[in-house]
């Protein structure tokens, strides 16, 4: 009697680990061979000097030949420069989406409207949304250098054509399309923040800034590092914007990594090459998630 | 209730921030109901004079345009389904099943979170290269069908479900997928119905992975197609707002249904991408 309880124990078991596995499988498959192995691909290849148009036979090993080269690479150099000035979008965002989040969450009326209003841009698709300011920025038929002109500015930047405002206007672009984002997260920080806190400060006589700077502030730093690094991270997978309105002109002006990545992988073909741009890609997005996990404990206050 | 003067103050200078900020909509709906010689008037018609809309829409929606639509429509919504069933599987087992290595695959799926996709992206288009996946939508919704985001949101519902009722499954001598299919998913309905309006947001403006993948312009989604459009109605500024419209349509009829779920989905715990 005992044992057979047990075997049918132990079948019971064993039936819901294969049912486990079976529940696991499709997404581990799909990651091992979509993300696992082709990490490992471009590890390996980023170590070889290859055009996969050439075939197997073509394929050289090149040691730290490419990591050489993209020191000396000018292009290169500019769009990881590039990318570390697009990192100032990530705290400007930060800060216009905090103001805009504290007053949606207590001093208006109609709250789900703004969030909707300001939401609308990070739903929209990149490149209807990048068509748009295209046209809008348009250097002599464009309604805003046609403002800026009716308001006595005679020479206004060619914004997006204009070498030394390309870059700021794309970062501009993207402050508008993640500002919606950024304000959703910090309101439903802001909500987590217990009541009784605001009630106690406003006893001891404390002001709106007081309160801002000793209760919010404090409260909502885990959003806050949240949003930051995410953000980080999110600036250096930039792609869509720079493809559609720049392809990372004028001049290699507006020029990011995974734009490189992406033009000497399929225009150039060059492999190997492009490979070990990915291997740099994937360095920093490490980087990043290490010191965050580091800083974690030391500027989070719960 | 009391109006309150500073709420009220507050609301106004709200609205005319929040007008400066959706005015490139407002200005692409109304240049994309104008003739072209209206588009750069100014100062800026924003309610346009002369009508054209009928006229600049029949015009996009004639030829290709049509086809590009249909693409996406049918790409966007099998890649959903097909993505949102992988991810809720995974998700259960990783919640509710015990077995050998759980933990230690969930730490994989992790890690794998931390590759940034393009990292991966010259040795999937070798692989689909060599399964001649490139330039089928069949590659393409492949590409977009397994999300570690999804499988981690969908978790975070499951484990919202009692035991209780996964038990109750299994004492009724249901398998293990029935009780997934007829008891757990019913129950987190609204968790799925949220991430499955992400997911459809996510896949109709996926534009870097059609760009690469898709070769034939018959097979274009669209994405590329507004792109296409851009080029060849190049100084056509009027029709290229329409196709802009047209291509930003379905995602606001999304948006106005499932407002709430997206806007819930998002603040859960900031998923992007």
């Amino acid at each position: 009697m005992k044992r057979t309880k047990n075997s049918v124990r132990l079948s019971m078991v064993a039936r819901e680990r294969i049912a486990g596995y079976l529940f696991v499988a499709p997404l581990m498959l799909g990651l091992l061979v979509l993300t696992l192995i082709p990490v490992i691909g471009s590890l390996l290849l980023s170590f070889t000097n290859w055009n996969f148009v050439a075939g197997m036979g073509a394929m050289k090993f090149a040691g730290f030949d490419n990591f050489v080269r993209l020191v000396h690479d000018s292009a290169f150099v500019k769009s990881l420069v590039n990318n570390l000035i697009f990192i100032i979008t990530v705290p400007i965002t930060m800060i216009i989406a905090l103001v805009l989040a504290v007053l949606i969450d207590k001093h208006v009326y109609m709250k789900d409207a703004f969030k909707v209003i300001y939401f609308l841009p990070y739903i929209s698709s990149i490149v209807a949304v990048a068509m748009v300011w295209q046209v809008l920025f348009h250097p002599s038929l464009g309604p805003v250098n046609k403002t800026l002109m009716s308001l006595g500015i005679d020479n206004p930047p060619k914004w997006l054509a204009d070498i030394d405002f390309a870059l700021p206007s794309l970062m501009m672009i993207q402050v508008w399309i993640l500002l919606g984002y950024n304000i959703i997260i910090y309101i439903a920080g802001l909500q987590s923040i217990p009541k009784d806190l605001y009630e106690a400060a406003e006893i001891d006589g404390a002001n709106a800034w007081v309160k801002f700077r000793s209760i919010t502030l404090p409260c909502i730093s885990p959003t806050t590092f949240f949003l930051l690094v995410t953000g980080i991270i999110g600036t250096f997978k930039i792609f869509d914007l720079i493809q559609v309105l720049t392809q990372g002109g004028p001049a290699n002006s507006t020029t990011v990594i995974v734009y490189e990545l992406y033009d000497t992988a399929f225009n150039q073909l060059k492999t190997g090459y492009a490979s070990s741009m990915a291997m740099i890609l994937f360095l920093i997005c490490l980087l990043i998630t290490g010191a965050q996990m580091l800083a974690q404990k030391k500027w989070v206050n719960y | 209730m009391r109006i309150s003067i500073s709420k009220a103050f507050w609301t106004v200078i709200m609205a005319l921030i929040g007008i400066l900020f959706i005015l490139p909509f407002v200005w692409m709906l109304s240049t994309s109901f104008k003739s072209e010689a209206d588009v750069f008037k100014f100062p800026i018609e924003w309610i346009p004079k002369h009508w054209n809309a009928i006229e600049n829409f029949r015009t996009v929606w004639s030829g290709q345009f049509v086809r590009y639509y249909w693409n996406s429509i049918y790409i966007t919504i099998a890649t959903t389904v097909i993505n949102v069933f992988v991810c809720a599987l995974a998700a259960y087992g990783f919640s509710k099943l015990r077995f050998w290595g759980r933990d230690a695959m969930f730490v994989l799926v992790l890690a794998l979170y931390m590759v940034p996709p393009q990292a991966s992206l010259v040795p999937q288009f070798l692989l689909f290269n060599w399964m001649q996946l490139i330039d089928t939508h069949a590659g393409l919704i492949l590409l977009n069908s397994f999300s570690i985001i999804g499988a981690f949101m969908l978790k975070q519902f499951f484990m919202g479900v009692h035991d209780e009722y996964i038990e109750s499954g299994k004492m009724d001598g249901a398998g293990y997928f029935r009780t997934f299919w007829q008891i757990a998913l019913p129950l987190i309905r609204p968790g799925v119905a949220t991430y499955a309006i992400l997911r459809f947001i996510w896949t109709w403006n996926d534009y870097q992975y059609p760009l690469i993948f898709l070769k034939s312009k018959e097979l274009f989604t669209i994405q590329l197609g507004i792109r296409l459009f851009g080029d060849q109605y190049g100084d056509v500024y009027s029709l290229m707002m329409a196709g802009a419209v047209s291509a930003i349509l379905p995602l606001l009829i999304i948006f106005a249904i499932g407002q709430k779920q997206v806007i819930e989905g998002i603040s859960l715990g900031g998923v992007k991408g």
